[in-house]
């Protein structure tokens, strides 16, 4: 009972899923799908057509023909030529549909890669904290793949099977009754057959499916770490394991299989029955005069039973695939209804130029001057802030879900040119602070102010302009190097590209690497090492110029030489800027014009390093440790 | 290739064998059932004999119901024979990839290796069962459909002749003009896929340069181009369907009239001219499954050649005849040792190195990225094999050793560790499988990773996801150090393990190895003076050479190199605080 419950509401979300599908489809190909239909039903008619005529080939032409005693073939040659024309349009319409479904079909699945895309591009940092990378990149390829397959395969060929099996129908019909209902009942029992065997092979391939991600999961370990199995010798355990994982796919795989591999003799053989039902019921009707038939009809109708038999296994063949593609397009359909990023805000980042009374004009061109341009709804003017770097944290908590707070009571403020670094152990929420600045994430309690303006009140786009970052994890993308640097800024030229990178300390390596500034990139910079990819990303901060930078020190070894060039050109770009500096490195703390030490999501201690120090606090702990021994 | 991978179907020869048998069986109630139709219509109705009707009625019955058992059979052997035969294929691989050296292990990405083990196995499953089913369908329907048509009228048959060189023709041809776009298809989606997979790793940078129109843009761009080759290939596939029928189609006008023109003159006979017409439809049936197979043989093609390549693959370490089954102590010595990654490209990564190190010694070692740090610790526990000079290890070679008995003795924390998905325990009892839980323990506090196990709710039950990745950077290689402890090694290398702990935990660390581990031989390579400067001596390593091995002091005295290091760390380039973690600081 319960099962037979979730079956139905399976299927149903299975309807719904396929509806969304078509839906996407026909949105943009409302017409060329009408065409395709159309075409498809005028293939059909030429294939019967060409069928009922090989059954009045002999009887109307041929046997005449033999009879007479001076053959003239003028009819049969008129025939012929009607049968060409209607095999040639018929011919035509399947090119026809053929060669437009091509077009509906990738045209869809472009629409969908894109939209698909564009929607991932909006969706919040948190949707990608919590949703495995490897999950969202199998949307993109496993379940865009499969539905591929559905909509230029699966669709035609159903709707073709269903035209045919319609006008196989009308004509039987046409023919006669009573045979009619025995071939529709056969044809039920297949129907019966078929989705009784296919729900057996869809409860495998599932199961198939699942022993599938589990092998494939084991493997990624695995061989992730094999070096690590050698070297503890786990060679025999590893493989072990791996066996059982292995019969369990191919079990699932063997009866899945065989399932989905006796639906074509198990229905092909129903017809051959319906067949011979319809043969001799027909013969004895015939035979005993009821109801009018007439062997000749028999005979076209016995063709019609053949034809339509077999577009019904045509379909339960097709439905294994299209159960499959539904799971990919529910996957797709969920990521393009999450929820994107919300933003209210409607404070504006121009250019603008300073009068000489000290207001603000704005501008279109780049003057180097930022203002925030305000509008007030309620008295409908506007105001200008000049862009200063100003900062404040009023009493923030923050929790990445409602119950468990990362910070609490978090009070600071950056006056415009200053200098703020976060010192602490992991976990303790210095990266999760700078997240807040640019509202990676939104804060839960209090307010935090730029130039004034509830960051609320910006909008996103414009306050992350304003933001340089340079993260810890250098990130880059496939393009040249010119093109990574000038991410920052999409207009910089590339002599400003070129300074960036000189101030960055980045232009020297450039230049030796083999096509210079044109090197491309692959592979989020794999032919690059650590400490060159993190020259680039700060090349890349200092060509976007911003006003306020928020610098995550990397950790991962770098040696010492290439380290000191990267801190020299971190140095470099916050001269002037408001910094917020997750610090790892001595020198960096102690340059700050203030330090905040951070434990548990709160701030401790703050102060200037000789502050600090004095006061013989945790800080004090952290400076000392690291000078154990040195 | 094909030898490699037949090699793989092992047990599973009977269904592969019996699978074709069934089909053939199947096949040939298929050609005969015809037959049986048209007697039933010339014989039965025609005649209004209705005795014959139910007699070839009964035939025909019979003849479904053991075409239904033959389809059947045929299909379920062939289901388990192609299963079993994926099975297999995986499982070679699998086997094959844990005999593997390090220097096989690096030829193969780990999703180059998944991709192998899944979709490519996939791929050749479902080529090998269309295989099994058609291969001898096809060819046993055409050469019966074939000698049938011969046997009724040879000047018939001759269009039909014609009729195959024809569509031949136009099939190889579209096979042709697509496959190379299709070739470029395939670059191309692999391309779409890693700009997604960037996007989603770098989504932090897009969003904080505030490009995601930017990305849209160029992503919107690229799916065009992919569109429009898609379309241009597929474009021509699309006329596959309609020269098929554009052939049939002429078939049977053709055969209609030259029929009928035959029959008037009396070389034919209506009957015959009906078994034309079904002979025709299937032997061109036959030539479409033909294509078919051929298709899904070239597109399972790469597939095979990339699980081959993997089957063929031979481990270039072997182990001794007579393995040594005894290591004295923990001694080490590199008789001018040369070594390159690519053999005999001239690029050495190791030149003439000659080391000697005393057991229970504890070496520094340290020098710039690629000065050859890593590869000199991994020929210890032969990982890798020297090209000219040898290694020895408690004084005898280290090819001589049983390699199972050498990393036993042996331990080493890779750079680049791994935990793998399970409790703490299981992951501690990699170094010793029949450890007890307080074994472990004191291992983990030699580690100083006891203390944070202790503050996990679960403790030492504490579950591990995959790769550790729910542990910070700096807990990770504690327990990876432990581990590795647990071993109780002669020699214990560590390399750069201790990058992400902080400083005064490190010093706490190499406190616990000098008392508790006093006679194993520790090597540590660090990028950080403080992790080294209190060793016996340290390895400066330079262009893949020894530069300096010396004590801090002498070499603060005289290695150029050494000092530079030193005086960068010390004036603030050193780290400040417990730098554990890498950006995400949730829990």
């Amino acid at each position: 009972m319960d099962a037979g419950k979730k079956n139905k509401t399976d299927m149903r979300q299975m309807v719904k899923t396929l509806g969304q599908v078509l839906t996407f489809m026909l949105k943009n190909y409302k017409f060329s799908f009408l065409v395709v239909v159309l075409c498809i039903v005028g293939a059909a008619m030429a294939t019967l057509r060409g069928t009922l005529f090989m059954q009045s080939l002999i009887d109307d032409y041929i046997v005449p023909l033999t009879q007479a005693k001076e053959p003239d073939f003028t009819e049969l040659k008129e025939a012929l030529f009607a049968l060409a024309v209607s095999y040639g349009i018929g011919t035509l319409c399947a090119y026809a549909y053929n060669r437009i479904m091509v077009n509906i079909s990738q045209g869809t699945m472009r629409n969908l890669r894109i939209q698909l895309f564009s929607h991932m591009e909006s969706l919040p940092i948190g949707y990608f904290d919590t949703h495995a990378h490897g999950d969202i990149m199998s949307v993109y390829t496993n379940d865009v793949d499969t539905l591929r397959q559905l909509i230029s395969q699966s669709i035609p060929q159903v709707i073709n099977s269903l035209v045919t099996i319609l006008i196989s129908f009308a004509s039987m019909v046409i023919l006669d009754i009573p045979l009619t209902l025995i071939t529709a009942a056969m044809v039920s029992v297949m129907i019966l057959a078929a989705s009784k065997i296919g729900g057996k092979s869809a409860v495998y391939f599932a199961r198939q499916q699942k022993a599938l991600g589990q092998v494939n999961g084991y493997i990624e370990e695995m061989m992730e770490g094999q070096k690590v199995v050698k070297v503890f010798c786990r060679e025999e355990k590893s493989l072990e394991q791996f066996r059982c994982l292995n019969e369990e796919l191919r079990d699932s795989a063997e009866k899945a299989n065989t399932f989905s591999n006796i639906t074509m003799p198990v229905n092909a053989n129903l017809g051959n029955i319906s067949y011979v039902l319809c043969a001799v019921v027909g013969a004895v009707l015939a035979l005993h005069g009821y109801a009018g038939l007439t062997l000749g009809t028999l005979v076209s109708f016995l063709t019609l039973n053949k034809n339509s038999t077999q577009p019904v296994s045509q379909i339960s063949q097709q439905t294994n695939s299209i159960v499959m593609a539904m799971a990919g397009a529910r996957r797709i359909f969920d990521l393009m209804s999450e929820k994107t990023e919300e933003d209210n805000g409607y404070v504006e980042l121009v250019n603008a130029r300073e009068n000489a009374d000290g207001s603000l004009t704005e501008t279109k061109e780049r003057t180097g001057v930022w203002a925030w341009k305000h509008p007030h709804k309620a008295e409908g003017t506007v105001t200008y802030t000049k862009l200063k770097g100003d900062i404040v944290f009023d009493d923030v908590d923050f929790g990445y879900n409602e119950d468990k707070m990362i910070l609490r009571h978090i009070k600071l403020y950056a006056k415009p040119g200053q200098k703020i670094a976060f010192v602490g152990s992991t976990g303790a929420g210095k990266t999760t602070i700078t997240n807040l600045i640019n509202r990676f994430y939104d804060i839960a309690d209090g307010k935090i102010r730029f130039d004034g303006i509830n960051i609320n009140k910006i909008k996103k786009s414009d306050l992350r302009r304003s933001l340089g970052m340079v993260l810890q994890d250098a990130h880059l993308f496939t393009g040249t190097v010119m093109e990574n640097i000038r991410y920052g800024r999409l207009e910089a030229t590339d002599e400003q590209c070129m300074a960036a990178a000189k101030l960055a300390n980045a232009d020297e390596f450039i230049r030796r690497l083999p096509d210079g500034y044109d090197t491309v990139l692959t592979g989020d910079g794999a032919n690059l090492s650590q400490g060159q990819k993190q020259l680039l990303t700060i090349a890349r901060a200092a060509v976007a110029d911003p006003p306020v930078l928020i610098l995550d020190e990397a950790t991962s070894s770098i040696d010492t030489r290439t380290e000191g060039l990267v801190q020299e050109g971190m140095d470099r770009l916050m001269k002037g800027r408001t910094t917020f500096v997750i610090a790892h490195r001595l020198s960096t703390v102690k340059n700050s014009d203030c330090i905040m030490v951070l434990e548990q999501g709160e701030i401790v201690e703050r102060g200037t390093h000789d502050q600090l120090i004095e006061k013989k606090g945790r800080y004090y702990q952290l400076y000392t440790g690291n000078s154990i021994g040195a | 290739m094909i030898r490699t991978l037949l090699k793989q179907v092992k047990g599973y020869k009977k269904d592969a064998f019996l699978a074709p048998l069934f089909t053939a069986l199947e096949v040939l109630m298929e050609v005969m059932i015809p037959f049986v139709t048209a007697s039933i219509i010339d014989k039965g109705i025609e005649s209004g004999n209705i005795d014959q009707v139910y007699l070839y009625g009964g035939i025909m019955l019979i003849m479904a119901l053991f075409s239904l058992i033959f389809g059947i059979l045929a299909g379920k052997y062939a289901a388990r024979a192609s299963s079993g035969f994926a099975c297999n294929l995986r499982d070679g691989m699998y086997e094959n990839i844990q005999s593997f050296s390090f220097s096989n292990i690096d030829k193969y990405s780990t999703a180059g290796l998944v991709t192998r083990m899944t979709t490519d196995v996939t791929n050749v499953q479902n080529a090998s069962q269309m295989i099994l089913r058609i291969a001898v369908r096809a060819p046993l329907m055409l050469v019966c459909s074939m000698v049938m048509c011969f046997f009724i009228s040879v000047r018939l048959s001759s269009i039909f002749l014609t009729a195959i060189v024809v569509l031949a023709a136009a099939l190889i041809f579209i096979m042709a003009k697509t496959t190379k776009i299709f070739a470029q298809v395939f670059q191309k989606y692999d391309d779409l896929n890693a700009s997604v997979q960037e996007n989603v790793s770098a989504v932090r940078v897009v969003k904080a340069f505030v490009r995601e129109d930017y990305e849209n843009a160029r992503f919107a761009k690229a799916a065009e181009m992919l569109f429009r080759l898609f379309v241009k290939a597929e474009g021509i596939l699309a006329l596959n369907n309609p020269v098929m029928m554009l052939v049939v189609y002429g078939c049977i006008i053709a055969l209609s009239w030259f029929g009928a023109v035959f029959v008037v003159a009396g070389s034919l006979t209506t009957g015959e001219l009906t078994s034309m017409f079904s002979y025709v439809m299937s032997v061109l049936m036959s030539l479409m499954m033909f294509s078919m197979v051929f298709v899904m043989i070239t597109m399972s093609a790469a597939s095979g050649r990339r699980i081959a390549q993997v089957l063929e693959e031979k481990a270039d370490l072997r182990n001794p005849e007579k393995p040594e089954g005894n290591m004295e102590d923990g001694r080490i010595d590199f008789n001018h040792v040369s070594f390159s990654y690519k053999h005999g490209s001239g690029e050495r990564t190791l030149s003439d190195i000659d080391l000697h190190i005393n057991s229970g010694e504890t070496i520094g070692i340290i020098g710039r990225t690629g000065s050859g740090k890593s590869t000199l610790v991994s020929l210890i526990s032969r990982l890798y094999d020297a090209d000219e000079g040898s290694v020895l290890v408690g004084g005898k070679d280290v090819r001589t050793y049983d390699m199972e008995l050498l990393r036993e003795k042996v331990a080493v924390v890779l750079q680049k560790n791994v935990l793998f998905s399970g409790t703490i325990l299981d992951n501690l009892r990699w170094g010793k499988e029949d450890a007890s839980e307080e074994e472990c323990r004191e291992v983990c506090r030699q580690a100083s990773a006891d203390e944070f196990i202790e503050n996990f709710p679960e403790k030492y039950n504490t579950w591990i996801e995959q790769g550790g990745s729910n542990v910070s950077g700096g807990q990770k290689q504690r327990l990876c150090i432990a581990r590795a402890l647990l071993k109780k090694p002669k020699i214990l290398i560590l390399d750069d393990s201790t990058s992400a702990v902080d400083t005064a935990t490190d010093a706490k660390i190499r406190e616990a190895f000098a008392k508790k581990i006093p006679g194993t031989t520790k090597l540590i390579i660090a990028q950080r003076i403080s992790s080294v400067q209190d060793a016996d001596r340290i390895l400066v390593m330079e262009n893949g050479r020894i530069n300096g091995f010396d004590t801090h002091e002498n070499l603060l005295r005289q290695n150029e190199i050494y000092r530079e290091i030193c005086q960068a760390q010390m004036k603030g380039g050193g780290d400040f605080d417990q730098t554990d973690d890498t950006g995400k600081e949730r829990t």
